[in-house]
């Protein structure tokens, strides 16, 4: 691989102040590396953060929010039993994601800033505007067919691979970033851009911007009695979702007061549903109603390079989480997490 | 002279646990990467980034000025190849890629390759060749290219074959189906990548690298370097995984090969992920049509099935997948046809049951769906369409005990109460339920083996053939067999293999390794045995002595008159009363053509399979595979299952999971890693049961053994197409079968 700098700070500040030109920050590494090895990604300096102190706790503030240090690993997080009480689905697509191995390494801040899997983005030689900015894309004509459905663009058809972004977005979770302007809050919602005519620009961090916590809010735990992550793709495990879908409620003499919804893998950024929500709000849970609200929340989906398929699997796949999350959070995590394979199973034990 | 009984059962038969075990998962195997002679440098070649077009421009002296490479190849300045790689001096022998000039011919071929004093200096020099490329449309997919007529698709495979009178069997027939099946390329992908470390000594050779057939490499590299095999000493004590990929000498490997001879120094080359997706074989793509025909009764009149299969630019090897209808199924007529289609990618080889696994996969569906229009149950059809003889050439079976894996494997998986139509099932959970089967089978080949026994004075031996452990366990299963044919406790064998100085171990491929390698081990012992009875029955103070027209057998370290525990003698007795420190046997093995010419010789399976699919998302789920196999006698029954264990994930895999996407405009594998090219994990393979079926074959060799290598895959892919079928109602002729596929079904 090309050479690098490779610097190990001790503070965010100095973290920050050791950005420049082509530089990248280090988490876990299991996105990161692999794309420096194909030569995808050519940093001039990787600033390894993983040494910066203080971020790998899970907080409780007395109002109950929650605030995860961005070296948080994954497994972790997960693992967490008071996280996992208070939000339940987040826990549950954290364990759907990669393997056990990976989530060992990987970061929450690596994974909020993951890349794309489209393959046109992973090969350096393939045109790619998200990449290289300018040169194309050949994903459009190409032969990828898990590309985006929702807010894509002549310029780019990626999608976020995220299985954590989905249930965050959901709660709207909020990320704290340090830079060299100073410190800011964004909305996780607002965190990952949708491609436009700039699809190179992937978040709205501004250079040099480092993650260092995300908060969850405390009316998160509101809905923790009735939260699913639903993670659809081929194979059962390893392997990232064709589609998925994190749906929670909070219910109140038998109606739904509030919901949440969120589709991930069908766009760039995850896709909150607000329409969705709105629609299921007030109404009693029930098949037809989660049809509709599934299909208000494909409104405006359109097929990228013959995969109008997983339009129709995204419609499927909400309403069944809604569905799932109505039938109430099980009170032991499945053996196959978001899995559609132990999602019926379990409830019928919860 | 004393008869010696052929003794086989003390140590074979067991479920001995692999003798390597210990030392792989401590890390003290060591594979061919692991080796780092002094002074060695690092290669690493540069993939053609086009797959179809040459190479217009490298930046050669960006990549020398980096430091630390000491070496930059390209067509330009390649040193010379004594032996061509274009020739063929065996039927074993394909064209290499090894920079003979600047075409492209595939995605991935070697286009430059660098040495280096570090792996990290030798990746960035050939990522600092930057090439460019003039670069022609790539023809990636069947359709791409005009079909050629095939004259031998596989290693001495047939290409067209007819017995009886299709056309005949067509008009005859009162059910007809006629179906078209796809099955995409496939990759290997063994989890140890090809790697090699060449070191040269004038002109002696030693090669660390990983080989299913060592006698036959050293052949393939000393014609290409022009030397003498026996200047080569080629190590492979452990292979991470072949599957038919290791077994011919590639062009990387060369490449390899030829910098060390041309830098003086050692050389290791081992391949990234993505790079065993191109120059080191693949399954080819097919396309298969079946017509099939049966009579009222449910009899078949004809099997007609047609292969289109894909082939590289410059080589001819493709899956001779219309064969595998030939000598299962009972018909009147049966005709297998091959055509080829030439496309822009490596060269396909043999990867794990070539030919029979793409073609049973085809085979079983297609009589699924005429059982289904004959309105007879899928087993039933199959027992009315038995085999008593080989179809075509009505050639006895050497052993054939189909009936008997039908029957336990349905019983095990309880197939009577499988209702006829589909879409009735439904778990608890409420996801759709399918039941299906396939017929598994494979040939029993048997290629030629030499091996040497050295017993010494504290009955203690050596037992020695060039062998290969790809994983299946070589070491464990052959040492059983030694210690057998000498008469001895397997702890007191030691077993010398994975080394070509050694007696030719034959090759690892065919399903043939633990039968030949194994015959020529028992073989030796035997020669040792059949000396120590001369050498008894010739010593006044032997309780053997005299009974030289007696038979002898060997057990335990004791030489025995057969039937008489009584009267024996120790071979340490023995050898100490002749003055011998030790005592020598050789010994060989392969099949007599007479025995090939009178029989069929064949393993056999049956696999059943449960499925569970998504009602509304589509997404499957194997639930259960039962396996019922004949394959002759089963030396270790805990490494055979483990091996039919692993071709029937094999066919889940075939079944659901493989395939290699190429991208339309470059050519290129867009799914070359572990990620995106799926294959099975643990969370996709739920209840798995092999049953291993006696089967006792005089014929298919001395010791009765047929292979278990390859079957698992057969049968199972068809198993489970079926059961998605039976579970939706809706039949997927595409391999592999996903969700997508079931979503726009309804």
């Amino acid at each position: 691989m090309k050479p690098f700098d490779f610097v190990q700070p001790r503070s965010a500040r100095d973290a920050v102040a050791q950005w420049g030109p082509d530089a990248a920050y280090l988490g876990g590494g299991t996105n990161l590396v692999d794309l420096m090895k194909t030569g995808a990604l050519q940093p001039a300096r990787v600033i390894d953060v993983t040494r910066l102190p203080g971020l790998d706790r899970i907080e409780v503030a007395a109002d109950g929010a929650v605030r995860i240090g961005a070296l948080v690993r994954n497994a972790d997080l997960a693992r967490d039993a008071d996280f996992a009480v208070r939000a339940p689905m987040v826990a549950e697509a954290l364990l759907a994601g990669a393997s056990g191995q990976l989530r060992n390494a990987a970061t929450l801040g690596g994974n909020l800033m993951q890349h794309t899997r489209c393959p046109y983005f992973m090969e350096p030689d393939a045109a790619c505007n998200r990449r290289a900015p300018g040169t194309g894309c050949d994903a459009i004509g190409g032969a990828w067919d898990n590309a985006a459905i929702l807010g894509h663009a002549p310029s780019c058809i990626a999608t976020n691979p995220s299985d954590l972004c989905v249930p965050l977005a959901a709660l709207d979770a909020v990320v704290e970033v340090e830079g060299p302007d100073g410190a800011r809050d964004i909305a996780l919602e607002e965190l990952h851009r949708l491609p436009g005519d700039a699809p190179e620009r992937e978040t709205t961090l501004a250079p040099g911007e480092l993650i260092v916590a995300l908060r969850l809010p405390a009316e998160a735990a509101a809905f923790a009695g009735h939260a699913r992550y639903l993670k659809v793709r081929e194979r059962t495990s390893y392997a990232f979702a064709l589609v998925s879908a994190a749906a929670a409620m909070r219910l109140e003499g038998g109606r739904i007061a509030e919901a949440r919804l969120a589709l991930g893998a069908v766009a760039a950024k995850p896709w909150r549903a607000r329409t969705a929500e709105k629609m299921l709000a007030g109404q009693p849970p029930g098949p037809d109603l989660f049809a509709r609200a599934a299909e208000a929340a494909l409104a405006g989906a359109a097929p990228a390079e013959g995969n109008g398929w997983k339009i129709d699997l995204a419609r499927r796949t909400a309403a069944r989480a809604l569905a799932a999350a109505a039938a109430g959070t099980p009170e032991r995590m499945p053996a196959l997490p978001a899995s559609p394979f132990s999602l019926s199973e379990d409830l019928s034990h919860a | 002279m004393p008869d010696t009984l052929t003794r086989f059962g003390s140590n074979s038969g067991q479920p001995t646990t692999r003798r390597d075990g210990i030392a792989k998962v401590t890390g003290q195997a060591t594979f061919a990467a692991d080796n780092h002679p002094e002074g060695m440098l690092h290669a690493v070649y540069v993939p053609a980034g086009i797959a179809r077009g040459r190479v217009a421009h490298l930046e050669v002296e960006a990549a020398r000025a980096h430091p630390g490479v000491t070496h930059v190849i390209t067509p330009g300045n390649r040193p010379d190849l004594p032996g061509d790689p274009d020739a063929k001096p065996t039927r074993f022998s394909f064209r290499i890629e090894v920079l003979q000039d600047d075409t492209v011919r595939y995605a991935g071929q070697p286009i430059a390759l660098v040495l280096a004093e570090t792996l990290e200096a030798a990746t960035e020099g050939a990522r600092l060749l930057a090439p460019r490329y003039e670069a022609e449309p790539p023809r990636t997919g069947l359709d791409d290219n005009a079909p050629f007529a095939v004259e031998e698709p596989g290693f001495g495979a047939p290409g067209d074959t007819v017995h009886g009178d299709p056309e005949a069997g067509h008009a005859a027939a009162a059910t007809s189906i006629d179906a078209t099946y796809d099955t995409p390329p496939q990759y290997h992908n063994a989890m140890e990548s090809h790697a090699v470390v060449a070191q040269w000594d004038g002109d002696r050779l030693t090669l660390d690298t990983p080989s299913q057939a060592l006698a036959m490499s050293c052949a393939a590299y000393a014609h290409l370097f022009g030397i003498e095999a026996a200047d080569i000493t080629l190590r492979s004590p452990y292979l991470g995984g072949g599957f038919g990929s290791k077994a011919i000498p590639n062009g990387p490997m060369v490449l390899a090969i030829l910098a060390a001879r041309e830098a003086g120094r050692p050389v290791k080359l081992s391949l990234t992920r993505r790079q065993m997706f191109g120059p080191v074989g693949h399954r080819g793509a097919t396309r298969q049509r079946l017509r099939l025909g049966c009579d009222a009764d449910g009899r078949l009149t004809v099997i007609d099935h047609e292969t289109l299969a894909a082939t590289s630019t410059f080589e001819t090897f493709l899956e001779s997948a219309s064969n595998a209808s030939q000598g299962l199924y009972a018909s009147s007529a049966i005709r297998s046809a091959h055509q080829g289609v030439r496309l822009d990618v490596g060269t396909p080889g043999p990867m794990r049951a070539p030919g029979e696994a793409s073609g049973s996969a085809a085979l079983e569906c297609a009589m699924d769906e005429l059982a289904q229009a004959a309105g007879i149950d899928p087993l039933e059809f199959r027992l009315r369409n038995y085999a008593e003889t080989e179809p075509g050439t009505g050639k006895p079976y050497s052993s054939k005990a189909l009936r008997e894996c039908y029957a336990r494997g349905a019983e095990a998986f309880g197939w009577a109460d499988r209702p006829a139509r589909p879409g009735t099932m439904r778990s608890t959970d409420g996801k759709l339920v399918g039941w299906g089967m396939g017929t598994a089978f494979f040939p029993s080949p048997m290629f030629a083996a030499e091996a040497r026994a050295t017993l010494r004075a504290d009955g203690s031996a050596t037992l020695e053939t060039g062998g290969a452990d790809m994983g299946q366990g070589a070491w464990t299963a052959l040492a059983q067999i030694a210690a057998d044919g000498i008469g001895l406790p397997l702890d007191r064998v030691e077993l010398r293999s994975g080394l070509s100085t050694l007696p030719d171990g034959g090759v690892a491929g065919g399903s043939g390794h633990t039968a030949t390698a194994g015959g020529a081990l028992h073989s030796a012992g035997g020669d040792v045995v059949r000396q120590l009875s001369e050498l008894a029955s010739g010593q006044p103070d032997s309780p053997l002595f005299g009974a030289g027209n007696a038979t002898f057998e060997a057990r335990g370290g004791r030489l025995q008159i057969a039937g008489d525990d009584g009267r024996g003698d120790a071979f340490a007795d023995i050898l100490a009363r002749a003055g011998l420190s030790e005592l020598t046997g050789s010994g060989s093995a392969s099949r007599p053509d007479a025995d090939s010419r009178d029989y069929a010789m064949n393993s056999h399976g049956a696999v059943f399979a449960e499925v569970a699919v998504d009602p509304d998302l589509g997404q499957i789920r194997v639930r259960r595979l039962v396996g019922a196999f004949a394959a002759g006698r089963i030396v270790n029954p805990r490494l055979a299952e483990s091996q039919l264990m692993g071709g029937m994930i094999w066919g889940l895999s075939f079944a659901l999971h493989e395939a290699a996407v190429h991208d339309p405009r470059s050519g290129r594998i867009l799914n070359a890693d572990l990620a995106e090219y799926r294959v099975p994990v643990n969370a996709d393979v739920q209840g798995l049961e092999v049953i291993t079926v006696e089967e006792d074959d005089p014929h298919v060799n001395a010791l009765g053994i047929k292979g278990v290598g390859e079957i698992g895959i057969t049968g199972t892919v068809g198993a489970i197409a079926n059961a998605v079928w039976h579970a939706t109602g809706t039949r997927v002729r595409r391999f592999p079968i996903g969700l997508a596929d079931l979503l726009a079904a309804e």
